[in-house]
Parts: C-alpha cells; structure tokens; sequence
C-alpha cells in the first residue's frame, strides 16, 4: 500500500482548468477570496488575464457567472461548497439555474473532510440543495483522475454543472490512460450478488476496500461508483436492485437529499428492495482531523463492512 | 434634444404606458405602479439608445438591458412590443397559463436578455454582461435598472463594489427613485439613502435625472457616455404610477391591477394623453 498516490481533486480541478485553457478560449475563472485553497490559483497562474477575484461576496459572483455565460463565455465560480450551494443556493437557482446558462460551479471543501476548521465549513447539504434545481447536472468525482476528466465533461456539456471537491488527499484509484468518463453513467468497478454497494466521491475507494474483506467473509458485492449524482444511472440502479436485492450507499454527505435519497428514489419507483444508507445522519460535524472524522462519522470501509452484514437478513 | 424626437419619445412611451394597463388587468395581476415610473426611460433606451435589431434579438454585438426590477416586466414586455420583437397582443395573454409572457423577464422571450426578478441579482449578471463585452473587446453597453427598495438587498452592493473594481465603463446602473416599495415609503420601511453618496462611495460615477423629461434623459444618457474611468450609476427621479392620475405616488399601486372601471379611466387619460401629443 505504500506506493498509493494521494491527491486533493480539489488540486485536479485546478490543474485541469489550467490544462483545459488553451483548448477552452471562452473558458474564465471566478474565485470568491479562497484561490489558494480551491487552487484556481493555479489556472490564476498560468492565464492571469481570464481570473476574476469577486471578494468575498459569492451571491455576486454567481450572477456575475451568469451574465459571463449568457454572453458565450464558460465560467466557473469557484468556493467552498458551503457558499456555493448554501449561501449562493437562491441565485445559483433563479440566476444561472432558472435561464439554464452554461455556468460551471466548482465547489471544493465539500463534506466533513474540510477536518479541523470543523461544522461551520462542512458542507454535508450541497447535493441535496443542488438536486432541487431542475436542468442542474451533479459530478463528484472519486479521485484526481476522475475528478480532471470531469472538468473536462463539463466543458463539454452545454448547460449548468455542479462540480465537488475534497480538500483531503484521497487516494488515486483510476488509471489515467485506460479512464473514459461518460457523463450521467455509473461504473460497474466490482461484479457481485449478494449486494450492491453504491458509493460517491471519497467514498468509492473506501467500497471497494470493503467488497474484498466481504469477499473474504463470504459475502460477494458489487460495488458502482456513481460520479454523476443528476442525472443518475437509473437503468443501472434498477439493474443492480433486480441482481443483487439490497443495496447500501456510501456518501460524504447528509443521508437526507443525497446519493442514498437519489437511490433509494429510483429503487422504489424502479425495483423495489432494501436501500440501506451510510452517510452523515441529520448532525453537524465538528473540528478534528478528517481521517478521524471519517471513521468517526461512519465514512469508512469497515463500516460498510458492518453495515452490509447487518443488513444482509433485510433480503427479501 | 430636438422637438420632433422627443415628441416622438414621448408618443410612444404613452403607448409603453398603455401596454402596462393592458397587460396587468388582463392578468388581474402585476406591478403597474413601478412599471409607469420607468417607462420614460426604457422608450429612451430602446427607442435613441440602444443598439439593438428585434429582427436581430441574439446579435453578439448589441446592447444589452437587464431589468434587475424584474416585477416592472409590464413595461420591459410594452417596449418590446412596440419596437417590434413580438406582437402587443402578447400583453393580453401576460402571466397567464401557456403564454410567452411570464410574469418576471424570462430569458427565452424575445428581447428579454436575462431572466430577472428576484431583487438584487439583475445587476450582478449585467457586470457579468459587461465584464465579456471588456474581455471580447466588444464596443456594447450594458443597461440594467434597479428598483430604490431593491437596492436594500446586499448583493447590489457586492456588484456595485466588483463593477468599480473591474473598471466596467460599459455599464450603466439606473435607480428608479420613486421613493415607495411594498411596505411604504423607502425612508420609512428601512431607508437606503443616501443613494448617490453610496454609489459615488462605491467607486461610481453618479448622476441624477429627472426620469420624465426626455430632455433630462438624453442629457444624462449623454453625460454617462462621457465617462471612461468608472461605471455609471443614474439616480433617477420619478413618479411611481406616472401618467396614469389616480396611481401616481400611490404605494397600493405597487402591486395591484387595475379593475374595469379604473382600466377604462386609465387607458382614457393616456389616450387623451397620447391625442394631445398628436395635436
């Protein structure tokens, strides 16, 4: 294990929007005072003359987004998921999700992996406010090479896009050369039959860590990794429901509005069975190291572990 | 000014005008009284101001108008219609289900160059406007018109401050001062003022103007054109409800439509309004 990479897709966001620059004429940068923490610094960098500094005043650099993008140009405001899907949630709605402009939202720092500066900043509520938002597209990419691809994705894609970041070194899990993102698709990374385990963003790694102690349990899970949370796999949901009969979801979010919610609504209207959800429940966070918080608040492999034996008998 | 052009102007802001009464009794819903105050203004704009083609409505190239008053639409939708971007039949139909016209500016309607309504947020995107027309070296000019209540919002004040920043010369931020919002008199319910001390203090260069004086107007648009180092803020004067007797100054017309018998008086004086003009 001492030769895996860790990396911040935080820090892939900003290399990928350097790397993109180039390519992407039309393509600015909006930061509300934190470039050096959601490294749009590094773009900053590199392409000086299409960053624009907005202060510390997200509302503003939401419209500001969206007036750029409703003259041809490819914003992404950039901040904490905690101001850019809390505080800047009603303009975010009316301004850039109302009109459907072709604004970018990179929200970095999201869930309770923030660690030390604690409740204030962790940002367990995003995809749920975000998935409200008719037309809104959701990414929350696993690792940096997910993460960079998705940026990419979202160039692409011509409507609103909601992109989230860790600020904790995650471990590279994806291999650059052989990767194809393909928006709104999951990706079946394990085949199983006894359970599907349905995980998003840092979560991912910590599934597949899990489904390989419950192989050796005797329990066989597949595990999906779901980067697009709107629109969501349906088909592929339905089919895992219909294969494995219960399925539990794994998320660095609140368990009310997110990927377990997002799941566990097409599994009922879809293929009924157990949707078990692992994410944080209806609290706040606090200070502490992430690694500890994680463990703490359940967002581990063990716990998936614990959480699909005990939830084995629910199969029908 | 001369005398036929503003004859002309203010023909056709008497029509504006009727388009308001038109389309909120129709609707039995709306806001008349801010609409009637800016509609001097946007007949100005649309008709000796702005580059703008209704056959063109997507030109890359034109001025752009973001009415962050958004509840004012009557007024923007009359404009429109009158300088030809869609029928005036169109403001029967306002607010109703299945029509074009939605009750705040929606971006998919013809002229309508940002979705608006929600108070504070039309200014951020117009200095979105602005800031891609500096960065394409485009020669347009960015309009937006706020309300003197909306201006309580924070966020106007976070673009005022990013305007001046970024040195948006190619902006022009109209207050529409009439002095009422929904709950009262501005000074009285939580007073913005002084409105032109907070702009100039923000970075802006600001002018006043009375906002039914065609005159008034064209020499304060003139001024705004004048100045290179700062974006422009116009503190307009006017008169909520203008032309229309028994709304002016009426803060209980701010959001309120008219019934049969005030849309006959109201479309009788501007009618007579309109025929002494013609005369």
């Amino acid at each position: 294990m001492a030769d895996v990479i860790k990396k911040a897709t935080r820090e892939s966001y900003g290399e990928a929007l350097r790397d993109l620059a180039d390519e992407y004429k039309n393509l600015v940068v909006l930061d509300a005072d934190l470039a050096a923490a959601t490294k749009t610094g590094i773009f900053k960098k590199a392409c000086p003359e299409r960053f624009f500094d907005c202060g510390i005043a997200e509302a503003n650099m939401m419209g500001v987004a969206a007036g750029l993008a409703a003259c041809g140009k490819i914003p992404f405001a950039s901040t904490f998921a905690m101001f850019a899907a809390g505080r800047a949630y009603e303009i975010v709605r009316n301004s850039i999700g109302y009109p459907h402009l072709n604004v970018k939202i990179g929200a970095t720092h999201a869930g309770i992996s923030v660690g030390e500066d604690g409740a204030t900043h962790q940002c367990n509520e995003d995809i749920a406010l975000m998935r409200t938002i008719p037309g809104m597209t959701i990414i929350n990419p696993c690792d940096d090479v997910e993460a960079k691809a998705a940026v990419k994705a979202a160039l692409d894609f011509n409507g609103p896009v909601y992109m989230r970041f860790g600020r904790l070194a995650v471990p590279v899990i994806n291999d650059s050369e052989t990767y194809k993102f393909e928006l709104g698709k999951g990706v079946v990374l394990r085949e199983g039959t006894d359970v599907t385990i349905v995980a998003t963003g840092l979560m991912v790694n910590e599934a597949v860590e899990a489904a390989k102690t419950l192989e050796a349990d005797g329990i066989s899970a597949q595990v999906v990794n779901i980067h697009t949370i709107k629109p969501l796999d349906k088909e592929l949901i339905a089919q895992c429901a219909e294969k494995t009969g219960l399925i539990v979801t794994a998320e660095e979010h609140s368990v009310i509005g997110g990927l377990g919610s997002a799941v566990a609504e097409t599994v009922t209207e879809m293929y009924p069975v157990p949707v078990v959800k692992i994410g944080v429940n209806d609290e706040y966070g606090h200070s502490g190291p992430a690694v500890d918080l994680l463990k703490e608040f359940g967002l581990s492999a063990e716990n998936i572990v614990k959480t699909v034996k005990e939830s084995m008998n629910l199969k029908k | 000014m001369d005398a036929s052009t503003k004859k002309n102007l203010q023909k056709i802001a008497c029509n504006v005008r009727m388009g308001v009464i038109e389309g909120t009794y129709n609707a039995k819903s709306g806001h008349p009284g801010g609409s009637l105050s800016i509609s001097d203004t946007l007949t100005y704009l649309y008709f000796n101001k702005m580059n703008v083609d209704p056959a063109n409505p997507d030109d890359t190239g034109r001025d752009r108008l973001v009415l962050s008053k958004g509840h004012t639409a009557p007024a923007l939708y009359s404009v429109l219609a009158q300088k030809g971007y869609f029928s005036a039949d169109e403001l029967k139909s306002l607010r109703h289900i299945g029509a074009m016209l939605q009750g705040h500016p929606c971006i998919h309607i013809p002229g309508v160059d940002m979705s608006s309504g929600s108070l504070g947020q039309g200014i951020s995107a117009a200095c979105g406007m602005a800031l891609a027309g500096k960065l394409d070296g485009s020669s347009y000019k960015v309009y937006t018109i706020l309300g003197d209540g909306e201006i309580e919002e924070g966020q106007v004040w976070e673009a005022a401050m990013f305007a001046a920043h970024y040195k948006l010369t190619n902006l022009v931020a109209i207050v529409d001062n009439n002095g009422l919002q929904i709950d009262g008199a501005i000074t009285e319910v939580c007073s913005p003022e002084p409105i032109t001390d907070k702009f100039a203090a923000f970075g802006w260069h600001v002018i006043t103007m009375d906002a039914h004086d065609f005159d008034d107007i064209d020499r304060a648009f003139t001024e705004a054109e004048s100045v290179t180092d700062k974006p422009v803020a116009i503190i307009q004067k006017s008169v909520k409800g203008k032309g229309v007797s028994f709304m002016e100054n009426q803060v209980s017309w701010h959001g309120t439509a008219p019934n049969r018998e005030q849309y006959d008086q109201a479309m009788a004086e501007l009618n007579a309004q309109l025929k002494e003009l013609e005369g």
